[in-house]
């Protein structure tokens, strides 16, 4: 009977074993130095907050793992060694594999700050970076304030975290809006302004110059590189991006790059061992995307199309139309196709962008300039239905066609307000359009008849 | 290891801290419950209108303050930092005490009304006396234990009812929802039925008086309703009695089938039910702990779908033990009735298996043991039964054993009891008959489902979390399914606590509805298809 060893309990990990065994009969093993169970990594934040305990993030009762005979071992794999198709486990024990998929997933980025490994200071990715938080930062008189480096999604969730704890915190951010690579500057003011409302002492445009130890190595401060100001702290969150944890991997003749590389098999350069999620890099970016996708939703993927594969159906990882989304503090982002920043835009894209005069609301629709192809749309606070755009994507629609139907798109619960109005007729006198929206019919929802 | 403060501090650290203000509140609401438990204590209060009134007012406004304190200088959002702390929502100390209150005040309610002052033959005393005023300002007769504990169970769904909408002030259908059950307990459960004892024995009654009545109670879950001396209460009461008792008919067999069809079983367990009204306000903070286990579900359906059966035969039994013999008397005789009931339920069972039946896959195997159960019981009834007899027991001890066992201990005592033990809805999930016909038809024919959006679940689990029925929410959304569950009453909170939009409640056409498809969106749509392939 073959022998799949995989290495990483996360998202990629667990789908690739759940579909091998849906397919097959081999020996399925996973190696984690982690938890013994895999854990939702996205929800580690509301077990600080208390909104659930550890074991709520476990996705599947302790018993499914044997039931589905997927064997668990606990351990850090130290050495690969594909020669002999064996494997260390914390510098002692071997195991030997048949086929191999690595899915380590990340570590947090450090830049070589001054200061970034004392006592205090830390990123928020693992389980134990969710203990030693407990530790660094338990209660507001422990951590009197906090200063997160870093304003991506991670930071603002670690902001949130240590909020809810009336911790102040205090949040540096290098570019001079917040996630402004990414979101288009309307949506990124609107977050600024959120922040705020949130009591976070927002820093725009602000860098990390040093961590600043006390007499016992622990953090006591930082100094700020364009003010030099000194902000006193108990705790500091490190938290600019991610990269792939794959130190393990040097000298075993395994293709690296940032990540492991792989092509669109997501076979490395070595026979019988594969890379999947965020550790893993493409040769050559697919279509929009980073060679390194380190997202929940492709984990997934390429955990169920690295399964096909091993089960003897090679196919290439062929992601759909990008979606993502994520929860800035109680604000819901939701984005489809691809909306780029001022400064990612393409040469033909152009945005039209509605946000509502009191509340926390806006979207923003890219389309081709050329020929008024949808491009892709971001939401915040309006839930939208992924069905419904994946097929519009699918279609190549117009933007015309998107605005007039574009109450079909709305996940929002029963009852709610509706903008839809609004935002057609601020499209139709940003472009000089007559477009009168479609009523919503379930009919075109669910795609019948 | 966590490693925050387990101090057992009632006014705990942060983020479980309570303010000055939230303090005071609760001094107030508790000196308003006090009053309650001096009047307990046989403390003879002068003005007894007066003292209900602070003693009500007391306790709805320390709730309304606590509430306004944690909630308003808050952005509109989900409110549940620290939950797991508390030791009150968490099974902690605190949890357990209020479980042992609770308890306790529902085993001296049911059987000991003595003891809260109670007089079969002259002036109440103790609580029931404080609450004499009010009862005779509403019905012109004096309070009974039940009249007391309607009083505290609207004032706590209001109460609670307005805390539960600050809570949730950003979202329409939860705000909408909780207005819903409020109107239906204050309107239909509490003054209408004791606006409509002042009819008894007046000329619109012909004479007659109505059995206490809060019409949107249905059968089974007010399983007393076809005993004899309501029905003989109705059928005295003229036309007007007359109609409610076609109207109780029709609310099982016509009215609910039809809202069901359209809406779901949430129209009445989240929307109407006064069980579900306390559930859902009152109830609130304990939501998170119903089990969600496999083994729970298992459970769940054993005990819930017994009580269908059991409630089935009891109210069959006890409608036939007053039946007559004699075709010339009535036309509904003892055995036409049976004959009756088995043509129903045979024709309900054999429309499930026809058309139903690739849905219901192995729990048919089940539903045609209960089915057989009651068939044979039926056919027991005829031949083994004497007068006031059925089968080897009397009826009347059937009845009492379902009203001691299920209407009593269950859905009293450990249904709201153990609110801080079991979660809020454990009479809702395992105990109640009503819910379990619904929830079946709700699974086989209805067009609500809880839609899941596309590939957006990261399986964060707070939907599983915060589902008071103890369903596994997230087992269905991380694999892109939509949510089919007989037991989902539609509280909404799932969709309102998923950080990524992705669970909608929602009326739509069958056809998909039940979509066992992984359609994990994102993914091209070859591997797709090679996913589905079972």
């Amino acid at each position: 009977m073959e022998n799949i060893v995989i290495i990483g309990n996360g998202i990629a990990g667990v789908s690739a074993a759940r579909h091998i065994r849906k397919l097959s009969d081999k020996r399925i093993i996973i190696i984690s130095g982690e938890t013994d169970y895999f854990f939702s990594r996205t929800a580690l934040m509301y077990v600080y907050m208390g909104h659930m305990k550890f074991d709520h993030i476990q996705p599947y009762e302790n018993w499914f793992w044997e039931k589905n005979r997927i064997e668990l071992v606990r351990g850090y794999v130290t050495k690969v060694n594909p020669e002999e198709k064996q494997l260390q486990i914390d510098g002692s024990r071997a195991i030997t594999y048949d086929k191999l998929i690595i899915a380590t997933g990340s570590k947090p980025n450090k830049f070589g700050w001054p200061g970034q490994d004392l006592h205090g200071v830390q990123g928020l990715y693992s389980k134990q970076d969710l203990d030693l938080l407990e530790v660094n930062a338990p209660n507001k008189e422990a951590c009197r304030r906090a200063v997160i480096v870093g304003g991506g999604l991670i930071g603002i969730e670690l902001a949130e975290m240590l909020r809810s704890r009336d911790i102040p915190v205090t949040f540096l951010v290098r570019e001079d809006s917040f996630w402004n690579g990414v979101l288009p500057s309307g949506e990124s003011k609107l977050i600024n302004e959120h922040i705020l409302d949130h009591h976070i002492d927002l820093r725009l445009g602000t860098n990390l110059k040093e961590i600043v130890a006390d007499e016992n190595g622990k953090v006591k401060s930082v100094i700020i590189t364009e003010t030099g100001e000194e902000l006193a702290c108990d705790m500091v969150g490190l938290t600019a991006g991610v990269t792939p944890n794959i130190d393990f991997l040097k000298n075993s003749g395994i293709e690296l790059g940032r990540g492991v590389k792989v092509n669109r098999f997501l076979e490395t350069n070595i026979k019988d061992i594969y890379a999947i999620g965020d550790c893993a890099e493409q040769h050559e970016a697919i279509g929009n995307r980073r060679p390194i996708e380190a997202v929940w939703y492709t984990g997934r993927m390429m955990g169920e199309t690295v399964a096909q594969t091993i089960c003897g159906n090679q196919i290439e990882y062929n992601p759909g139309h990008w979606f993502n989304s994520a929860k800035f503090l109680d604000i819901e982002y939701q984005t489809y196709g691809w909306v780029f920043s001022e400064r990612g835009m393409k040469e033909y894209e152009e945005h039209f962008h509605w946000r509502h005069a009191k509340e926390k609301v806006c979207i923003t629709i890219a389309f081709n300039k050329e020929n008024n192809q949808f491009l892709g749309i971001n939401t915040f606070g309006i839930r939208m239905r992924h069905e419904v755009f994946d097929r519009w994507l699918t279609q190549e629609k117009d933007v015309d066609y998107v605005m007039e139907h574009l109450i079909d798109a709305n996940f929002d619960p029963e009852f709610y307000k509706n903008y839809e109005t609004e935002i057609v007729s601020k499209y139709n006198t940003d472009f000089g359009k007559s477009i009168k929206m479609k009523k919503k019919s379930l009919k075109r929802i669910f795609a019948i008849g | 290891m966590s490693t925050y403060d387990r101090s057992m501090a009632l006014t705990g650290q942060p983020p479980k801290e309570l303010s000055r203000n939230q303090k005071i509140a609760t001094l107030i609401g508790l000196s308003g419950l006090a009053i309650i438990l001096l009047a307990a204590f046989n403390v003879d209060f002068p003005n007894k209108a007066l003292w209900l009134s602070i003693s009500l007012a007391a306790i709805t406004s320390g709730t309304i303050w606590f509430s306004w304190d944690m909630y308003s200088r808050k952005e509109p959002g989900i409110k549940n930092d620290g939950v797991w702390f508390k030791s009150i929502s968490s099974k902690g100390f605190w949890g357990w005490i209020a479980g042992i209150s609770l308890t306790s005040f529902y085993i001296i309610l049911y059987f000991y009304p003595e003891y809260l002052g109670l007089v079969q033959k002259g002036d109440n005393t103790g609580v029931i006396g404080l609450f004499d005023p009010l009862s005779r300002a509403l019905s012109g007769n004096p309070a009974s234990q039940w009249f007391v504990y309607g009083t505290l169970y609207t004032v706590a769904i209001l109460a609670f009812g307005i805390k539960f909408m600050w809570k949730y002030r950003h979202n329409r259908y939860e705000r909408i929802r909780t207005m819903s059950v409020m109107f239906f307990q204050t309107a239909f459960a509490f003054i209408i039925p004791e606006l409509m004892a002042r009819l008894n024995g007046s000329s619109v009654l012909n004479g007659g008086s109505l059995p206490y009545y809060d019409l949107k109670n249905m059968w089974p879950l007010n399983y007393y309703n076809f005993e004899g001396y309501r029905i003989k209460g109705f059928l005295s009461s003229g036309d007007i009695g007359f109609a409610l008792l076609i109207f109780g008919v029709l609310s099982i067999f016509v009215i609910s089938p039809i809202l069901t069809y359209k809406y779901g079983k949430r129209w009445y367990c989240s929307w109407v039910c006064g069980c579900g009204g306390l559930a859902e306000t009152a109830g609130d903070s304990f939501r998170q702990l119903s089990d969600k286990t496999v083994k729970a579900w298992k459970i769940e359906r054993w005990v819930v779908h017994s009580v269908v059966v059991f409630v089935t035969l009891m109210t069959t039994a006890v409608i036939y033990s007053y039946l007559g013999n004699d075709t010339s008397k009535y036309w509904l005789t003892k055995s036409t009735f049976l004959i009756g009931v088995g043509v129903l339920l045979t024709s309900v069972f054999a429309l499930v298996m026809i058309f139903k039946r690739d849905q219901f896959q192995q729990d048919a195997k089940y539903g045609a043991a209960g089915y057989l159960v009651i068939i044979l019981a039926l056919i027991g009834f005829h031949f083994f039964s004497g007068e006031g007899q059925v089968f080897l027991f009397k009826s009347e001890t059937l009845r009492k054993s379902y009203s001691f066992l299920i209407g009593s201990i269950f859905s009293g005592v450990i249904g709201t009891g153990f609110y801080p033990i079991f979660g809020n809805r454990v009479w809702c999930r395992f105990g109640c008959p009503m819910a379990a016909i619904l929830g079946f038809q709700q699974r086989l024919f209805s067009k609500f489902r809880i839609t899941t959006n596309g590939g957006q679940c990261i399986s964060c689990g707070n939907c599983s979390t915060y589902c008071e029925m103890g369903i596994d929410v997230r087992a269905y959304a991380q694999k892109g399914e939509n949510i089919v569950r007989s037991s989902c009453v539609g509280c909404g909170i799932c969709s309102a606590v998923c950080p990524r939009g992705v669970l909608k409640l929602e009326n739509g056409p069958l056809q998909g509805r039940i979509d066992s498809n992984q359609v994990l969106l994102g993914n091209d749509v070859d591997l797709m298809t090679l996913v589905n392939k079972k």
